[in-house]
């Protein structure tokens, strides 16, 4: 699948990365070269197979609904930058 | 030009548990800001989800009880963006493979017809904390008290075309997960919140219009009025020959607009993957059918016997039968007085005139089933007259003990000893000769009128407690034997 700077720019947005301006055509060609090798197992008919979602051929264990957790959030809050009245705090957010 | 709107819903129900979705920490709503949120809540590094298996089995619920097809094999996926009050970075959703899949919904409407409403998916996920905008004036707050509680999305097909059919179905499947007891239902709290997708085309064409989605509406009232008021703001463009962008808006009920998020603007790209720390749900056919056979009796079930063995009227049983509740203490009452029109009317009227005035619900109504019960049975023996019941309830709603209590105490027995309705029909006439002149004067209309005259003065003097039938007999024939 041909990849474009775009492509690039609109995933590294996405995934929060910066990748500067110099670095761009190089990561877009290796970035390209993944796509193929994904583009040579899509040709693989797979109509057949069940998708595996997990490694581990097991089902999901499930826990009883109870409540097993009491306040920690002194604790839990420590190593948090920036906190105020009980509440972590963040950059403004402006919707 | 005559449009037409084409919608579909999402429902996001949050599941009753006691524990979160994945993690040991309470779903409790109005706790201080994160004090429910425990390591796995907080994204912490290694921790690893264990999911809970109220959750599960709530959705199955829901599946089974619209007719839905379980996934028998359901896997969690990551919805990835980033927002601070999702600490993960991903959001665990169900995408590829949901837990319930398609579905109808037969959604009762006010003429007793139905409105079917095609069920494409319904998934878990865990919710998102909650970000505080107006306590800190440079920063925004972040609770994550729900994050991670249990939430079942609820997906239809593009079936709507009012906003009525919407808001029918949303209260009737309100009435439903209450019903199944998989949500409490409220929606001032959050428990229920739906997103509109709306778009217009021209009326008789087939496709579809470029639509809006708004997200986060949490009433009945604010579901109806986002969609005129989007309806109306996608047809002004239309018709002034621009173009609908495809974007989230959130209403703005002060204002009844809709404006634009910009926040989610950037992308729905959501990069959806399996979620490697969870292994798919897989349900054999043994625990769906015992799930089955737990299910409660149903609203539209539940319709029907209402009709058959209480002989309710089609407009009684839809105003009782939606809330859960108030169909059992119906019940109630009726098995307790034996009249299940009188048992309606009372509840229907008196009762929930004075739960609204009060803000109360049923649940806590000050007076019983029971007690109710034995109020309408004084008025089906005839001890008391409608305007003494009145009395009798206000009194029940007091406190003061049951009917047959009150009664004796303020010596309530409605008057239908006609010998001495007979004296007070007299006392009145002789004692009001130019009233009487008059009424035997007037015309067939007239008299009616001027009979409330002297129905007025007996009830006075009988403390409203001559029986009204009686009086009404007795004085037309007194009055006529004037003449």
């Amino acid at each position: 699948m041909p990849v474009s700077p775009e492509d690039i720019k609109n995933v590294a947005l996405l995934a929060r990365l910066s990748i500067s301006t110099s670095d761009l055509a190089e990561v877009t060609e290796r970035f390209g070269r993944v796509l193929q090798l994904v583009d040579e197992l899509n040709t693989i008919d797979t109509s057949e197979v069940m998708p595996m979602s997990n490694p581990h051929d097991m089902e999901q264990r499930l826990r009883q609904d109870a409540v097993t957790e009491t306040n920690n959030r002194e604790a839990l809050m420590a190593s948090a930058p920036a906190q105020e009245q009980g509440y972590f705090l963040v950059p403004k957010v402006i919707d | 030009m005559n449009w037409e709107m084409v919608m579909g819903l999402e429902v996001h129900l949050q599941l009753a548990t006691q524990s979160k979705i994945f993690s040991g920490s309470s779903t409790q709503f109005g706790g201080a800001p994160n004090e429910q949120a425990d390591a796995v809540d907080l994204g912490m590094p290694g921790m690893l989800p264990v999911l809970n298996e109220e959750a599960v089995r709530f959705a199955v619920r829901f599946g089974l009880g619209i007719g839905a097809r379980i996934g028998e094999r359901s896997v969690f996926d990551r919805k990835n963006y980033f927002y601070p009050d999702l600490p993960k970075g991903y959001q665990v959703s169900q995408f590829f493979a949901p837990i319930v899949c398609e579905g109808l919904f037969e959604v009762p409407l006010e003429d007793g017809s139905f409105f079917p409403v095609r069920i494409t998916r319904a998934h878990l996920e865990e919710d998102a904390g909650k970000s505080v905008h107006d306590i800190f004036s440079q920063e925004t707050g972040i609770d994550l008290n729900r994050a991670g509680t249990p939430l079942l999305e609820i997906v239809t097909e593009p079936d709507f075309r009012t906003a009525e059919q919407a808001v029918s179905y949303l209260k009737a499947l309100h009435s439903l997960v209450t019903y199944l007891g998989i949500s409490d239902g409220n929606m001032a709290e959050g428990s229920m919140r739906c997103d509109i997708n709306i778009s217009l085309r021209e009326k008789g064409s087939e496709g579809l219009g470029t639509r809006s989605e708004i997200k986060n509406v949490n009433s009945f009232r604010f579901v109806e009025r986002a969609i005129h008021s989007e309806y109306a703001r996608q047809a002004d463009l239309l018709e002034s020959g621009q173009t609908i962008t495809q974007e989230t808006r959130l209403y703005d009920a002060e204002q009844n607009t809709t404006r634009s998020m910009r926040s989610k603007e950037v992308a729905n790209d959501y990069r959806y993957f399996p979620e490697p720390d969870l292994l798919p749900i897989v349900l054999d056919k043994e625990y769906i059918e015992a799930v089955r056979a737990s299910l409660p009796e149903l609203p539209e079930a539940k319709r029907a016997r209402f009709a058959n063995e209480f002989a309710l009227s089609k407009y009684d049983a839809a105003l009782l039968v939606p809330n859960h509740a108030m169909a059992d203490y119906f019940e109630s009452v009726v098995k307790s007085c034996g009249s299940p029109k009188l048992a309606a009317n009372w509840i229907l009227g008196d009762l929930s005139g004075a739960l609204n005035r009060h803000e109360m619900t049923i649940q806590n109504s000050p007076i019983s089933a029971n007690r109710l019960g034995g109020l309408i049975a004084r008025i089906e023996d005839g001890t008391l007259s409608s305007k003494l019941a009145k009395q009798v309830f206000d009194a029940l709603w007091d406190q003061e003990g049951d009917a047959d209590q009150i009664i004796a105490a303020r010596s309530l027995k409605q008057v239908s000893d006609s010998g001495a309705l007979e004296t007070m029909v007299e006392d009145v006439i002789s004692q009001n000769p130019d009233q009487v002149a008059q009424y035997l004067a007037a015309d067939e209309v007239k008299r009616k009128k001027l009979s409330g005259f002297f129905v007025g003065q007996i009830m006075k003097a009988s403390k409203g407690q001559a029986n009204p039938k009686i009086l009404n007999e007795l004085l037309l024939r007194k009055l006529t034997d004037q003449s």
